[in-house]
Order: C-alpha cells, then sequence, then structure tokens
C-alpha cells in the first residue's frame, strides 16, 4: 500500500490534466483486470467480469485529480499570475514549490503585501527565475496547470505526509482492492475520475457510461481530532469512515448499512461520518441517470488541500478490507 | 443649427456590412432568459430562408432551445457547436398602487447601472424609466450609497395600480431600450451582443458544407444557470461541442495588464479553463494550429473567472469534449456592449476552420488520447 501511495501522491494530476497520475494507474492495474478504457474526459476504468451470475454492477469510484495552480498571465519581468485550481488559499500556497506539467519549476511568492490579512490570489505571483516574459513563455504556456512539489515523508509507524493524499490514498485503496479481491459475484468497475476538485465533473459521466446498481465513492474526508478542532467525529487512525452525509451526498441508508454490517461480521473498526464543509463523487453519481443508490467510505485526512495532507496506513488498510470484504458477499439492497 | 456632415471614420467592408446588419436585427430583438421567443423566431426564419447544405431537422424542444441538426447520418463525430439565444434584463415582480412597478433582475446585473435606464416591457414593449429618490430628496447619507435593487422601480406612466395593470403583467421581463450603433473605427455597441454575437456565427456556420453531424444548439437560460444548453446536449448527444460567446474585456484605464482577461480587438479568445469547465487541451490546440496557419489573430482569456454553456455541456450523458471561442466584449451585461466587427470576423472564420480540423482529425470522437 505504502509504495503504491507513494508513486501516486508523487505524480502529477491537477484537474483537468491526470495523465501523469492516469499512467501510474494504468500500469498497477494492467493484467490485475480484464480491461482497461478511458472516456471523453479522461476518466479510467478498470473493469472486473463477475465469476457466476446474479451479482450487482458494482462502481467505485476515486478521483484522481488533485488542486493546483493554473497560469493566467506573465508579466513583462516574467513572473507569473496565477488562479487556483480547486480549493487552495494563498496562506497555503505562499512560499510552496509549483512545478508546472511541461517541467518548469518555481516558487510562489506575493507581489507586495502592507498587511498580511490583505493576501489574496491575486497577490501571488510564481516565479520560474525567468528574467523576461519572452523566458518565462519558452518555458510555460499560458493555460498549463502545475501542482505543489513534496516527496511522501513517513512520519512514525503509521503515518504518512503526502501532497494530493486527498485523494491518491483513496486511488491506491482502489488498487489494493482489485489486487486483493478473490472470487466476487459482481461486475466490479473500479473508476479513477477527473475534475473532482473543481465541481465532482467526472464521475457523473462515468456513473452514466457504467450505469451501476450500486455505488461507492472512495475519498479523505476531515477529522476532529487535532487541538481546537471544529468539533467532528472522525479521527486518524480509527478505522475507515462509512459516510452518513456531507454536502453533496446523503448516504443511502441501504449502503450505508452495508458498509457498517460488512466491517462488523468481518472485524475491522469502523467510524461514522458526518461531513459539513465539503462534498465528493458521491454527489454526481447518485444523480446520475435515474438515481444510483450511493454511499461512500472515506479516509480520514488532516491538513486537507495543503501540500502536507497526513493519513494513516491503518485507515487505508480497513478500507480496502471492508472493500473486499462487500465485493466479495451477495448483496441485496 | 446646423453641422457640416463629418467624413465617416470607417467604411466597412461588403462582408462587414451583412455582419452588422444582421448583428444589428439580434441586438435589437427581446430575448430575456426565458423570453427568448422573439430571438428563436427569427433565426428559424432565417435558417428556413437561408436553408443549410445537406438534410437537416430544426426542432424547438420543451425548454425553448432551437436545435439544427445538418447531415446527422455522416460519419465521424457529432460536432455540437452551441450559442445563447438570452440576454440579461429584469423581470416584473410587484405593481405598486401607485401605478409604478418592481422588478428584479435575470442574471447577473450590477444595481448600480440601473438607475435612469430607459427599458421596454413586454410584447407590447412598454417604455418605462428605472427610477428612484431623485438626488433633491435624498439625505446627504444616501447620497454617498448606491440604490439597491429593492429601493428602485420602473415607471411608465401609469397613476394607479388598475391603469398599470393594463399595460403590463407580472411576470413580463423588461429589457434595456439600446439602439445598436457603429461607433468609431470598426466597433459596434449594443445590448444583448453577448450572446447574439454567438448566435450570428453560429448561423453563418450553418451555410457551411460539413463532413460530419453539424448539431448547432441556439439555446435558452445560459445567464440563469446554463439551463438550456444542458438538455440541448443531452438531447443532441455530441461528442464533441463548440461553444461560441462573447467574454470580459476589461482593457481599460487603471486596470493592469494582467486583469484585463481579454483585449478589444485583438481578435477572438480561447479559454483553458473558467469557472464551469476546462477545455479540451486537443481541441484547443486544433484551434490554434488552424488561426496560426491561417494567419489570424487570437488571444487568450487571461484568467479563469466567469462560465458558459460549455459546462453544461461537458457533462451530459457519458461526458463531452469541449472548447470555447469567445469574442472580447466591453461592458458585458449592461445596456451597451462594445464589440470589434474585426474580432466577429476572425472569430467566424477561426469557428470555421477550427470545426473542419476537429471534423479531419477526430475520426474517432470518443477517446482523449
Amino acid at each position: 500500500m505504502k509504495e503504491i501511495f507513494r508513486r501516486l501522491s508523487e505524480a502529477m494530476g491537477p484537474a483537468g490534466a491526470e495523465e501523469g497520475v492516469r499512467k501510474v494507474l494504468e500500469e498497477e492495474l494492467e493484467g490485475v483486470v480484464d480491461r482497461l478504457e478511458t472516456d471523453a474526459l479522461g476518466n479510467l476504468y478498470a473493469i472486473r467480469e463477475p465469476e457466476g451470475e446474479g451479482g450487482l454492477t458494482v462502481l467505485l469510484d476515486a478521483h484522481m485529480d488533485e488542486i493546483g495552480l493554473v497560469v493566467t498571465y506573465v508579466e513583462e519581468e516574467g513572473f507569473l499570475r496565477v488562479a487556483p485550481i480547486g480549493g487552495v488559499s494563498p496562506q497555503v500556497a505562499l512560499g510552496q514549490r509549483v512545478r508546472f506539467l511541461g517541467g518548469a519549476e518555481g516558487v510562489v511568492a506575493a507581489d507586495h503585501l502592507d498587511d498580511p490579512k490583505e493576501l489574496a490570489m491575486k497577490h501571488l505571483l510564481v516565479d520560474i527565475g525567468a528574467a523576461s516574459r519572452e523566458e518565462a513563455l519558452a518555458r510555460v504556456q499560458i493555460g498549463e496547470a502545475g501542482v505543489f512539489v513534496r516527496p511522501v515523508v513517513e512520519a512514525g509507524e503509521h503515518r504518512l505526509i503526502a501532497k494530493a493524499a486527498d485523494n491518491r490514498a483513496g486511488c491506491a485503496v482502489l488498487v489494493e482492492v482489485l489486487k486483493g479481491l478473490k472470487a466476487s459475484p459482481h461486475r466490479v468497475v473500479a473508476v479513477f475520475a477527473v475534475q473532482e476538485e473543481v465541481g465532482l465533473r467526472g464521475a457523473g459521466p462515468a456513473a452514466y457510461r457504467v450505469d451501476p446498481d450500486l455505488a461507492i465513492a472512495i475519498d479523505v474526508t476531515l477529522t476532529g481530532d487535532t487541538p481546537e478542532a471544529p468539533k467532528m467525529a472522525v479521527e486518524l487512525g480509527k478505522g475507515p469512515a462509512i459516510k452518513a452525509m456531507d454536502r453533496s451526498v446523503i448516504a443511502h441508508p441501504a449502503v450505508r448499512r452495508l458498509l457498517a454490517e460488512t466491517a462488523r461480521d468481518a472485524g475491522i473498526p469502523y467510524q461514522m461520518e458526518v461531513l459539513t464543509r465539503g462534498g465528493t463523487d458521491a454527489g454526481a453519481i447518485h444523480l446520475s441517470r435515474e438515481g444510483v443508490p450511493t454511499g461512500a467510505v472515506s479516509i480520514p485526512c488532516r491538513y486537507v488541500h495543503t501540500p502536507s495532507e497526513m493519513v494513516d496506513l491503518r485507515d487505508m488498510a480497513g478500507a480496502r478490507d471492508l472493500l473486499v470484504a462487500l465485493l466479495q458477499r451477495p448483496i441485496t439492497l | 443649427m446646423t453641422t457640416a456632415a463629418q467624413e465617416p471614420l470607417w467604411t466597412p467592408t461588403k462582408g462587414q456590412e451583412a455582419l452588422i446588419t444582421r448583428l444589428r436585427q439580434l441586438s435589437e430583438l427581446d430575448g430575456v432568459s426565458g423570453g427568448e421567443g422573439p430571438v428563436r423566431e427569427w433565426l428559424r426564419a432565417q435558417i428556413e430562408a437561408q436553408p443549410p447544405k445537406g438534410p437537416f431537422t430544426v426542432e424547438t424542444d420543451p425548454m425553448g432551445n432551437l436545435l439544427v441538426r445538418v447531415g446527422e447520418d455522416r460519419p465521424g463525430p457529432r460536432v455540437m457547436v452551441a450559442a445563447h439565444m438570452d440576454e440579461v434584463g429584469l423581470m416584473i415582480t410587484a405593481i405598486e398602487d401607485d401605478g409604478l412597478l418592481r422588478f428584479r433582475p435575470v442574471g447577473g446585473i450590477d444595481p448600480r447601472i440601473l438607475p435612469a435606464q430607459v427599458v421596454r416591457i413586454g410584447q407590447g414593449r412598454v417604455p418605462g424609466v428605472v427610477g428612484g429618490k431623485p438626488i433633491h430628496l435624498q439625505t446627504p447619507e444616501e447620497r454617498k450609497k448606491a440604490y439597491r435593487v429593492e429601493e428602485l422601480y420602473i415607471d411608465i406612466g401609469a397613476r394607479s395600480r388598475s391603469e398599470a395593470e393594463g399595460a403590463v403583467q407580472l411576470g413580463e421581463y423588461a429589457t434595456f431600450d439600446t439602439p445598436f450603433q457603429v461607433l468609431g473605427e470598426g466597433l459596434v455597441m449594443g445590448k444583448a451582443l453577448d450572446d447574439r454575437a454567438g448566435c450570428l456565427i453560429l448561423l453563418e456556420l450553418l451555410q457551411e458544407e460539413w463532413p460530419v453531424p453539424f448539431l448547432a444548439a441556439f439555446t435558452v437560460q445560459e445567464e440563469v444557470g446554463l439551463r438550456g444548453a444542458q438538455v440541448a446536449a443531452y438531447r443532441l448527444n455530441p461528442d464533441v461541442a463548440l461553444v461560441l460567446e462573447t467574454t470580459s474585456c476589461a482593457d481599460l484605464p487603471g486596470v493592469p495588464p494582467a486583469k484585463q482577461v481579454t483585449r478589444l480587438g485583438a481578435g477572438p479568445a480561447l479559454t483553458f479553463r473558467d469557472r464551469t469547465s476546462i477545455a479540451d487541451p486537443q481541441l484547443v490546440r486544433l484551434l490554434i494550429q488552424e488561426a496560426e496557419a491561417a494567419g489570424l489573430p487570437w488571444q487568450w482569456k487571461h484568467g479563469t473567472a466567469g462560465g458558459n454553456d460549455a459546462g453544461a455541456i461537458q457533462t451530459q450523458r457519458g461526458g463531452v469534449r469541449v472548447a470555447s471561442l469567445s469574442l472580447p466584449c466591453r461592458y458585458l451585461h449592461q445596456p451597451g456592449n462594445v464589440l470589434s466587427v474585426r474580432d466577429l470576423e476572425h472569430g467566424l472564420e477561426l469557428a470555421r476552420r477550427g470545426l473542419h480540423a476537429w471534423a479531419r482529425e477526430l475520426s474517432n470522437g470518443g477517446d482523449r488520447r
């Protein structure tokens, strides 16, 4: 799990340009599933046909994309103006290193600030060491996306600090599920979706294409276990979280019950999650076509949408075990 | 008093003259979101008078989108091209006892531009003026503040509720009463150029011979949330889509270059991403290649604010690859939009060449790679 996660975390995949992550996933999954497909938007489908009959089509979703920055303008002096891709706060961006898709690297600086409270995206610049607009444009293009650069760090025995743990943690879990799955009566379609961070755009079309009987999104969630954090009953290391609700979806009660029962039967520790400040691909999936019974399994994650997110390998392993257990049993909703 | 006749600053070519004539007609039609009927009927009549080349159908869907399918049985990718018919405006929401009309904006209108605007209301095009408390009666505190919408009303000259009710119905729309004009050297000014300019380009593109299924959507209700395009894309089921639009142009005094978004006259603008969609990189690349091969000016839309029908189209059914081509337009969502005729010409030419390039390169319409 750790090595797959490291490869995925360190790959580049700003929303709308997920190729880097898709390539790693294709390498990991070649030969593991029956078929790999991509669609018009770049979603990756890993399809595993059922053993036997009478199973469901189960869509498992994890988004591949991450937050980042996009070049909007180049100043005469060679500095880049940027806009956020997804939820990037200027406070977090300042001082970070950025790598653009074409390979140029730079540091996020601010133009001028009389008062730190004035820090806003419009004051940010990326300095790639270019001395002129011409030099800068030889290395980056308008519209080119970039991500924060950070290697994965092991923090203690179980925890990892990483960029884009949101949602490479979910991607790593899905890869491990597909690798660990023995005989399943269900047709399993794992969707590695694009453009979640800019508004759940990839998952809806993916759900339309797969037309599933049941869907489960795997994504990170916030925790309430740091000093003076807003109250939230999710802690790092206490197991995968079964989503009850977030801003985008109310988990289907039968799916939620099914997940909790499966976890209890398999002896997997789990927590229940209500996320009041965010949404997931489940929000787009459950409204596809005539509606899809949809739930979500979340990986607790601290410092979400910073270049140093923290996840716990035990929670990821628990999520994998829970999903494998679920897919190996008959399901009635 | 008389004035000497002025030399015209600029003489349009025949082609430009024809574009200006049709843009004038489109601009002066009323079509606030949800009330696009006059624009739709005009477009339908134009299409019937000058039919597309090849087998085609014209339909109006339940939301009011005008959909034209040309050569739907042809092989190759299903190419959708969309432009929205609707414009921002006002809706009459209440009639006061004294005959004054209360209203709400439809679409994104800055209330600070409303006082003293002349408007036309409903099918009868009843004239009115947006009024507020005149300066003489305002307290010094009130003079420092902009009017809120709730403090404004439309005066149609009625002296009582019953007199007003004889002329105007609740739920009717008011549009800006702006005569279309040619400004200076090669600019035009009018209301609703967002997005009648796009409608005009799309109308012209229907005269072209296309080797692939060409699916034109003149959409409704873009300004209130991309609503028409969503169902139009579902119905037309395209592989790729080009959205023809106008976009912000802030090449104005006091705006630093990084914040100007686009520059008037510097060519049609291509979007890499905005608030509602991320353009498909290959589709954008093909547009750029065509512009450069033909020596057509083009520019990036600098910035990621705003959204358009591409956002709704992209996520329909199993996903649609999208791109936008936008004309720089000053004073969007105001009574006097200003547009460059050269940008319009270049936009049309780039759309034409770009769509042919898409048809050529995308024989397999599905896979992004």
